[in-house]
């Protein structure tokens, strides 16, 4: 069984919510992968999302996009990548889900991309410009076993979400901003209602992301969800050699007790 | 040729186009599409369009009879279709209005849009202090260095001008910051995409609104020479010019149709933006076209001497008729480009604009090659005047910056 849905379940019977963080892959040099991801994994994180750079990332705010830029710096490609994650596999027991865009995918080709995959034990992929509409290209993903991670957002009507549910693996990635990702002051008022009209009809647990940067939004969002997903904020605090408030981000999502 | 009836009803030419957006896009694009279906459809909305392309515009623009070219490449009639003479001096404001008219129908308030070198940013800024729409422009910093008069001209016309250091600071990076600020505005925002490129419904649209080229061209033609033109010759960037001509003639197997790419230094250069000659299928902005990439699938940068064409993907249509033959595509340089706006403004008294000069350099050589009685008609889709300070530090032989 896919190692994501496990991880996921596994939440579910302790009752316990889950915390993805994200990282840029190749930010600081891929040599340091192994040890964010074993960090995330000892601080008690429930997998990794591990962003791929790209040149032209339409759906990432400022944080994310100059990791990427600074990524692409020190040279990193998706061959790169999948390379030292297989490399590492037998250390890192986390699951892994790539983001990046699909122009990555099309241009690595996607029958090895498929493959390498495979080889390196990536759980999901999260692909934030592929619509439910255009999801078909990349069937073979799926079937290999991957879980192809769906989106919605604040903008998705309610026929449209369960559209998007229904037949969803993994998880429900819930965007809780009309907006790009990075760190915002406040939510939106709609959140919490959006949150459990999404969590109603999604047969898979819904995560909430995009703009999620303090202990309290992580407090806040997870009342009305099964987890979250916090992106700028890791890269930050890895950024500044602030590890100790990556704990206390996760911590923040352990510490309430499911109503 | 069968009838022609691409896109499909998702959008895709062939394999080409999409929409290959966030989630969050999606609502906002399947309501355009379903706004622009029924405008298509309402006869006021066609009245309104009409009257503006008329009576603001000033169209419709002349197809003109170059006589002295003609002479000079004593091969085929060499026609121009002037869209260098519709207000704001290029093409680009035949889709701003079309699209104003349906951000107005949408009930929307404000509008954003993309520009290279400022001619599509200056014709959203003119068509939207006339409908009263407040108006945000995202412009590269490094090409706001270079278009300083054009940025003035958009603020004079009331609009934001947003300076875009992400990325390269160009196009590209203007259309990411664009489609990113779309994201987090889109209920109140319509975003005018500015050329045919983008997730479906942008490429029909524009294409639609743009096809006003073509048709006149067609009837201008027919009521002159009693016929169809032999070939039609289009430069390329994106390919709204391009598009607009040659869509009224697709199913007209006997006109041979050529869309002109920039190579700018050369194709055996890193420097062009040749994307349908060399780069391959991917995905950028939306959509599944030919774009200019590396072997990780990261997006390389354009160049060209004019600034329009600077962009490093031709939209999902041109794709389709690159793939089927459909369409024959090429590419000119920018040392034979600047040869060819000296060389109309000397034959012609007409100063094209440094993107429309590739359709003449290359118009002016197949004319050479056809036989005498055979048409060939030109899209001249803008004015020189905005490019005359490049070409002068070029031709002035000092250095550019």
């Amino acid at each position: 069984m896919n190692k994501l849905t496990n991880a996921l379940e596994e939440c579910q019977t302790k009752q316990e919510k889950a915390f993805i963080p994200y990282i840029m892959a190749g930010d600081g040099g891929l040599d340091r992968l192994k040890s964010q991801l074993l960090f995330l994994e000892n601080s008690g994180a429930t997998a990794v999302e591990l962003g791929i750079p790209f040149s032209d990332p339409v759906a990432d705010g400022p944080v994310i996009q100059q990791a990427g830029i600074r990524s692409l710096k020190n040279g990193t490609t998706l061959k790169d990548v999948l390379k030292k994650v297989m490399e590492i596999k037998n250390d890192v027991n986390i699951p892994i889900i790539l983001m990046g865009y699909t122009n990555s995918i099309l241009a690595y080709g996607l029958k090895e991309f498929t493959t390498d995959c495979l080889q390196a034990g990536i759980s999901g992929c999260i692909i934030p410009d592929l619509p439910l509409e255009e999801e078909a290209i990349f069937s073979s993903i799926k079937t290999a076993g991957i879980v192809l991670i769906r989106l919605v957002t604040l903008t998705s009507s309610q026929e449209r979400i369960t559209e998007i549910t229904a037949g969803a693996e993994g998880f429900i990635y819930a965007v809780t901003v009309k907006g790009i990702t990075g760190a915002r002051d406040a939510f939106g008022e709609e959140l919490g209602g959006y949150l459990k009209k999404v969590k109603e009809i999604s047969p898979v647990p819904v995560l909430a992301g995009f703009g999620i940067s303090t202990p309290e939004h992580v407090r806040d969002a997870i009342q009305y969800c099964d987890g979250v997903i916090v992106g700028s904020k890791i890269i930050e605090c890895f950024e500044t050699g602030k590890e100790d408030r990556i704990r206390d981000l996760i911590q923040a999502s352990k510490g309430l007790v499911q109503k | 040729m069968n009838t022609y009836t691409q896109p499909d009803k998702t959008g895709h030419f062939g394999a080409y186009g999409g929409r290959f957006v966030p989630e969050t896009l999606m609502a906002a694009i399947t309501e355009l599409e379903e706004v622009y279906e029924q405008s298509k459809n309402d006869p006021e909305f066609q009245r309104q369009l009409s009257y503006y392309l008329k009576q603001y515009i000033g169209r419709e623009t002349p197809l003109y009879f170059a006589e002295n070219l003609t002479k000079l490449a004593g091969g085929a009639d060499i026609y121009l279709k002037r869209e260098d003479l519709n207000h704001t001096g290029a093409h680009k404001i035949n889709n701003t209005i079309g699209q104003a008219l349906l951000t107005q129908k949408m009930g929307k308030k404000k509008v954003i849009a993309e520009t290279g070198a400022g001619q599509h940013g200056v014709a959203t800024a003119t068509v939207c202090a006339l409908l009263k729409l407040e108006c945000i422009i995202f412009m590269g910093e490094e090409d706001i260095r270079r278009q300083k008069l054009n940025v003035f001209r958009m603020e004079l016309l009331g609009a934001k001008v947003i300076s875009v250091s992400q990325g390269s600071g160009t196009l590209k990076d203007a259309v990411n910051e664009a489609l990113r600020y779309w994201v987090a505005n889109v209920d109140d925002t319509h975003y005018i995409m500015g050329s045919v490129l983008g997730p479906h419904p942008f490429p029909v649209i524009v294409r639609d609104f743009q096809s006003v080229i073509g048709n006149e061209t067609k009837r201008q033609y027919s009521e002159a020479v009693h016929s169809l033109p032999d070939a039609v010759v289009a430069c390329i960037g994106g390919g709204s010019n391009a598009m607009g001509m040659f869509y009224p003639f697709i199913e007209d197997e006997t006109v041979k149709l050529f869309g002109v790419e920039a190579a700018g230094h050369g194709l055996n250069t890193p420097l062009h933006a040749s994307s349908l000659t060399k780069g391959k299928p991917g995905v950028l902005h939306g959509a599944f076209m030919y774009v200019l990439q590396n072997e990780d699938g990261q997006i390389q940068e354009a160049h060209s001497i004019s600034a329009g064409l600077d962009y490093p993907g031709v939209g999902p249509e041109h794709s389709y008729l690159k793939d089927t033959n459909r369409v024959k595509y090429t590419s000119v340089t920018d040392d034979e480009a600047l040869e060819a706006l000296a060389m109309l403004s000397r034959e012609e008294g007409i100063i094209p604009a440094l993107e429309s000069s590739h359709a003449i350099s290359y118009g002016l050589k197949l004319a050479k090659e056809m036989e005498k009685g055979t048409g060939l008609v030109i899209c001249l889709s803008g004015r020189g005047d905005k490019d005359v300070e490049t070409v002068q530090s070029l031709m002035g032989g000092s250095e550019h910056e």
